[in-house]
């Protein structure tokens, strides 16, 4: 190496140690002032106390009782499709579901029960990402890609997903669609207040978390005519969620897994 | 060094040619897999994974067999695997950077790749997986160029490379290791759930490892003036025939807990893998053969006779291969999908473009190893140039 060179590298070192020197210095200024703005809220809190600071823990309820009444209806499921540009390809090969629906003996596999009622027997339930409290898919991914949100809600950020479907093997509920190819010119209207995605990254239900954030409910509650899809704040005493699970008896799939579904079945 | 790659008779390039076609027809299907997305392979909603990640599978195994070639001859100055060593660690490099491929080209959005560093997840065990794969890559890079290098000068290697390698035989049983708690570790999947996923792992990749190096070092004393010595055969033979019943073993320990238990989750599986679900057998016959050769190849390598026998060692060795592959690159990954979550069986099978990108990244860690062979061949003067 010749000489000047050297002394370019020596300059531009010493010149990279002042810069990082220099964000540390920024860094620990900002600290402080967060610090500062923390300690200013917490004060708030205090004198404000609790209510306004209530938590959230988002969870859907199925009446299931109201739904396999209806045992054809598709009302949520067209409900969602639209609202979240869902193609449809006419196979099952690649196919993306948000909302579907099994029989019951397939969706509850290890509630296995050869007398079961009639009331259930053959009868398509509906399903949908259990958005877990404790999520294998989000403990998985090896880009934070999916995520838990403080609500409860497991989100997907289709712009970080680089599409390895290691979620897709974790979670034990099939609830996770890829799009195997460009799902773009298979959606019938397009919603353009809901993005589409590409094609080679993952997608899921994620409880219509562009809708809450206008204070509606998500789109299949809303769309379900035998009002058998409630949907709220488990952490609410007072919420209807709540009430429901206290008055009913509820089951939820695979609970032994721990993964701490949070979509009860009433039945 | 490496202008050693660069000289060769003619077949040498007429091999290395036909590689390239092979390489070829692969990269043009990637391409068109590239711009229609991985629905042009067999993989669906139920079916997620396929062929590429469970050939990405078997060959972390192959990858880390060199561990034993490395660990007799650095460790226990075992100096008969004197020649065969540095064959075992090139299989090695060629093996990772195949993994790498394999991966890659899995990903629906391969560009983003560089988000596992960007946002390093230490829950995920894909991050440590990849940290595992690229670090043995750099390790035995450097290994290699090292004792290689010193070998071409006529010096001894310097003191700091023992260290580097005595780090890579741990690091080695990790990398399949963290490979198997890729699959071992998810609750929801029941055939993979098993805490002897990683011993199995090891245990059918020092089998299939040594195999192959054998079969490589058979092949290139036929054609060149190498030789491996009959004493390193004989103790590879009897390194693979250890693996290989212990392999062996663990495949029925899963066989007893699976049916004695009978807990149906666990069971629909296996049955579907070795007995079909419902006339869905489409694995059925692959994992028979997969049985049978396994069979075969064992009674050949306890029989001494049969052990030492050169030819009847080589197709020892392919038929162990084989067996294992089938075992592992076929059925492991893919029956862990099928029954789905749901009980029911969606089948999968690889598609023509799917088969044919790995048949190319498959001729491409062939056309490595062509070319690290040779460079290690002429470095030691055991070939004609």
């Amino acid at each position: 190496m010749n000489k000047s060179r050297r002394n370019f590298l020596k300059i531009a070192g010493i010149a990279a140690l002042g810069v990082t020197a220099d964000k540390f210095v920024d860094a620990h200024a900002q600290d402080t002032a967060k610090k500062v703005i923390k300690k200013t809220i917490d004060a708030g809190k205090k004198t404000v106390k609790s209510k306004v600071v209530q938590k959230e823990r988002l969870a859907m309820v199925v009446d299931l009782r109201k739904c396999v009444s209806q045992n054809g209806c598709t009302k949520c499921i067209d409900a969602c499709n639209k609202t979240h540009n869902i193609p449809d390809f006419g196979e099952s090969k690649d196919a993306i579901k948000w909302i579907w629906k099994e029989p019951y003996e397939n969706a509850f596999l290890d509630h296995e029960n050869f007398y079961l009622t009639e009331e259930f027997k053959n009868k398509n339930v509906p399903l949908f990402c259990n958005n877990c409290d404790n999520p294998p898919c989000v403990e998985v991914c090896p880009t934070q890609a999916t995520f838990k949100r403080e609500d409860g809600i497991v989100m997907m950020d289709w712009h970080r997903c680089i599409g390895c479907r290691y979620c897709m093997a974790a979670c034990p509920y099939g609830s996770r669609s890829f799009n195997w190819r460009d799902p773009r010119p298979f959606i019938k209207d397009i919603n353009p207040d809901f993005p589409t995605r590409m094609r080679g990254v993952v997608e899921k239900c994620i409880f219509c978390d562009e809708r809450l954030a206008e204070g509606l409910p998500p789109a299949c509650v809303e769309a379900c005519t035998e009002k058998a899809l409630v949907f709220g704040n488990l952490d609410d005493p007072e919420s209807e969620v709540r009430k429901l699970l206290k008055d009913n008896f509820s089951i939820r799939r695979k609970p032994g897994l721990g993964t701490n579904p949070e979509v009860y079945y009433l039945v | 060094m490496l202008e050693h790659a660069l000289k060769g008779n003619k077949k040498y390039w007429s091999w290395l040619f036909f590689l390239a076609v092979i390489i070829l027809v692969g990269f043009y299907f990637y391409i068109k897999q590239f711009n229609y997305g991985l629905g042009i392979t067999g993989m669906s909603r139920s079916v997620s994974w396929g062929l590429y990640i469970a050939q990405f599978t078997f060959i972390v195994g192959v990858a880390a067999s060199a561990v034993m070639v490395v660990l007799p001859y650095y460790l226990h100055n075992y100096k008969e695997f004197s020649k065969v060593t540095i064959l075992g660690e090139f299989l090695a490099i060629a093996s990772v950077v195949m993994c790498i491929m394999f991966v890659t080209v899995d990903l629906g959005q391969p560009f983003r790749v560089a988000n596992i560093f960007l946002h390093p997840t230490f829950h995920s065990l894909m991050f440590w997986d990849v940290l595992a794969l690229s670090g043995y890559l750099v390790i035995n890079v450097i290994i290699t160029r090292v004792t290689l290098g010193a070998e071409h000068k006529s010096i001894k290697p310097p003191k700091w490379i023992r260290p580097v390698i005595i780090i890579s035989i741990p690091w080695a049983i990790s990398i399949h290791t963290v490979t198997a708690f890729l699959i071992s570790g998810l609750a929801g999947r029941p055939f993979w759930l098993t805490a002897i996923m990683a011993p199995r792992f090891l245990a059918s990749a020092f089998s299939a490892g040594p195999a192959l190096l054998v079969v490589f070092c058979l092949i290139v004393k036929r054609y060149t003036k190498f030789d491996p010595g009959n004493e390193a055969l004989k103790k590879l033979g009897l390194i693979i025939t250890y693996a290989m019943c212990v392999n062996v073993f663990f495949i029925l320990m899963e066989f007893f807990t699976t049916f004695y238990s009978g807990i149906p989750g666990d069971v629909s599986h296996m049955q579907y893998l070795y007995f079909g679900i419902d006339g869905s057998t489409r694995l059925v016959p692959w994992m028979w053969t997969s049985a049978l050769l396994a069979l075969i190849s064992l009674t050949l390598l306890i029989i001494p006779k049969t052990r030492k026998n050169h030819k009847i060692l080589f197709v020892t060795c392919l038929m162990v291969f084989v067996s294992i592959w089938l075992e592992k690159g076929l059925g492991l990954i893919i029956t862990g999908f099928i029954p789905n979550p749901f009980g029911k069986v969606v089948q999968y099978w690889p598609t023509i473009p799917e088969t044919l990108i790995s048949v190319g990244i498959w001729a491409f860690g062939f056309f490595l190893i062509t070319i690290f062979y040779k460079i290690a061949l002429s470095v030691r003067k055991e070939i004609e140039i």
